[in-house]
């Protein structure tokens, strides 16, 4: 009995199994409700499916969100990647839209060259703005989130720049080995996130110095570098995300491409359990978190919720979410069902598993 | 979090002075037409107006016919985008009044909440004309006329096609809607318009409605969805026609012909849809002119002279189908 308790408790302790039993639940509902939720079809030799759409339509969101997750863990934020998503969409689509031939493979790695350039750049400027100069993160970035929408629309004239080039198409809409290339793209980006965080110190850094970056800095780490970095990783991650919203419609749009994505991110790394207040950070924690928005709004559609009654609809699974997360709400809870107080487990990790 | 480097404040006031330069910099773009001293009394009319923002294709087409239409009647334009946000109008309303312009004309973000801002126009003695949006104000004197498109008739003319179209129909027709945003004018009476339209013929019936947000990216989402929902969709009305356009990449991508497999109607007439349209693609478009320049500019003339106008003035429009928007597609000019 003691056993199986313990057990259990080493499961729902571990840290992605409430996320994963979040979207398990959301995507039991849906086949309920509509049997044929989950099934996947080769059509063309394509895999199709709304699994696979929920996959695909994540993809942006989740670059989003890995780069927001190394800035959310060095204490910051970014509000400023909806707007980077603009702005490299908008240059990449305004640089192959004035090109003779749009579909040559050389204009369109031209154009992500240029929009990667300036996103880069912009990048820096947020971790200039935090990591030199010492301006609270929530402010820096406000700046570009304001001037970048500005900068999308003065790069696309205020129109909806439409282009009609296969390549750049591909991003968001190719296919490869039988699915989307944009779950393939969204993955890349995630190893290689990984990679250089968890394979390397990196990671470690980054999180020590969201921890306490004083005591890390006194310790030999150089923190302003580290959160320099972060911004940087987080605006290039922006830019290939603009680079898919605008391939999934071929046309770039200053004024909605990315539009609020900095919400969704934050929401998608909290949900994944990274703490706002910075230290720890959990990248497939913040995958799954995206995972369960994009499915979120799949529902709304699935399930026809009428649009006057689908905002409150998201707002309460959130909520749901974010209670079921926190330990101190399950604590409470189960307290008050079985009537036997747990052994805190609560104290042990206050700082990072404390959602929102 | 915190201090990365002690750092000495001119250093850091002089970056926050950078940055919000930078901010202001940009901004100024959108608004810098607002400048400049009041109307001088050379006889020329002045105009300050204020535009919602440059959220698509359509108002970008509406706010260049109101600069050109403006240097053709000889009228000196001053503009301002607000950005899609009430209070940045009216701050422009109240700049102009205070720069005595002698007519104020603006396309209100959203239909409540202008009571105060119109009487000190009224009582500036500055006539107001409202365009492509209205107001819902009790008293109707606070401006001199709407100038602007008719919603519900759009959403009308789009189903009195479709209903002539299924006349023959023996059995159900399933339609799926696109909506604009959430409870915006547009959005709202067109869908009333389409729905007491088809309401002639119980055989049609809405199956789905969810809103695109009048985008390409929300109205192919939201298609992609309906088409795994609903195996058997044969009509998408979409409120314009990027969502439209938007919702074509779906369909093509399900494996389906747009145009022939499932009927598509839109509301707007821009060039990507009138392209669409002539290809085959798009079945039907109920026209919404954004052209409304020349007319905005000969109100002003009347009003500035004292003439009385209507209280209400629809725009000049149409509808297309395949033939005509072939026809049309030459001379289109947004």
């Amino acid at each position: 009995m003691n056993d199986a308790m313990s057990r259990y408790r080493a499961i729902t302790g571990h840290r992605l199994f409430w996320p994963a039993a979040v979207l398990f639940v959301m995507l039991a509902a849906n086949t309920i409700y509509r049997p044929g939720f989950l099934s996947i079809e080769l059509k063309d030799g394509h895999l199709y499916g709304t699994p696979i759409d929920i996959l695909r339509l994540s993809a942006p969101l989740i670059l989003v969100a890995l780069g927001m997750t190394l800035v959310i863990s060095t204490g910051g934020i970014d509000l400023s990647v909806g707007s980077l998503c603009a702005i490299s969409g908008a240059i990449a689509c305004m640089y192959i839209s004035k090109q003779p031939d749009q579909s040559s493979l050389g204009v369109v790695v031209t154009a992500l060259a240029m929009a990667m350039g300036v996103s880069l750049v912009l990048g820096a400027w947020n971790g200039v703005l935090v990591a030199v100069i010492g301006i609270q993160p929530i402010i820096a970035t406000l700046i570009l989130m304001v001037a970048g929408r500005g900068l999308a629309q003065l790069i696309t004239e205020g129109q909806i720049i439409t282009i009609n080039s296969e390549p750049y198409r591909a991003i968001g809409l190719g296919h490869a080995l039988t699915l989307p290339l944009a779950i393939f793209i969204a993955l890349a980006a995630a190893l290689l996130v990984a990679a250089f965080t968890r394979r390397t110190a990196l990671g470690m850094i980054i999180e020590s110095v969201g921890g306490n970056s004083m005591a890390s800095r006194l310790a030999g780490i150089r923190s302003g570098r580290v959160i320099f970095l972060a911004y940087v990783i987080s605006a290039a991650c922006a830019a290939v995300a603009g680079f898919m919203m605008t391939a999934n419609v071929s046309s770039a749009d200053g004024n909605a491409v990315g539009l609020w994505v900095e919400l969704d991110a934050i929401l998608a790394v909290v949900i994944g359990g990274t703490s706002l207040a910075g230290g720890r950070f959990f990248l497939s924690g913040t995958i799954i978190g995206a995972l369960i928005i994009q499915t979120l709004t799949t529902t709304v559609y699935a399930m026809d919720i009428s649009p006057q009654t689908s905002l409150l609809f998201k707002a309460v699974v959130v909520i749901a979410v974010c209670l079921i997360q926190a330990p101190a709400f399950r604590a409470r809870f189960s307290r008050r069902r079985r009537n036997s107080p747990p052994p805190a487990p609560v104290a042990d990790k206050p700082k990072e598993q404390v959602p929102a | 979090m915190g201090k990365m480097r002690t750092q000495s404040a001119p250093w850091r006031a002089a970056a926050v002075l950078a940055s919000v330069l930078l901010v202001g910099g940009v901004a100024a773009c959108g608004n810098s037409d607002t400048g400049g001293g009041g109307s001088k009394d050379d006889g020329k009319i002045t105009m300050g107006f204020s535009q919602v923002g440059a959220e698509s294709g359509w108002r970008t087409a509406n706010t260049t016919s109101i600069k050109e239409s403006a240097a053709a009647a000889g009228i000196e334009l001053k503009f301002d985008d607000a950005q899609q946000k009430q209070e940045n109008q009216i701050k422009a309303i109240r700049n102009y009044i205070q720069q005595k312009v002698d007519v104020i004309a603006f396309s209100p973000v959203v239909e409540s909440g202008w009571d105060t801002v119109l009487k000190e126009a009224k009582d500036a003695g500055i006539p107001v004309i409202l365009t492509d949006r209205s107001v819902d104000s009790a008293d109707k004197t606070l401006y001199k006329t709407f100038l602007g498109s008719d919603f519900v008739k759009e959403g009308r003319l789009a189903g009195e096609w479709l209903v002539e179209q299924k006349k023959s129909a023996s059995g159900p027709v399933n339609i799926v809607e696109l909506q604009g945003n959430t409870g915006a004018a547009p959005a709202n009476d067109r869908k009333k318009g389409f729905g007491e339209a088809i309401a002639a013929n119980p055989n049609l019936k809405i199956i789905a409605s969810q809103p695109g947000d009048f985008t390409r990216a929300g109205g192919k989402q939201v298609m992609e969805q309906f088409l795994k929902a609903y195996p058997k969709i044969d009509v998408l009305f979409a409120h314009n026609d990027d969502m439209g356009l938007g919702a074509l990449e779906a369909i093509t991508a399900a494996g389906k012909t747009p145009g022939k497999d499932i009927t598509i109607i839109t509301v707007d007439a821009v060039k990507d849809g009138m392209q669409a349209l002539a290809d085959g693609k798009f079945n039907f478009i109920a026209e919404c002119s954004p052209l409304l320049g020349p007319q905005l500019m000969d109100l002003a003339k009347k009003v500035h002279e004292g003439q009385e106008v209507p209280a209400r003035i629809e725009t000049e429009e149409t509808t297309f189908t395949t033939e005509q928007a072939k026809e049309a597609l030459p001379n289109r000019k947004y």
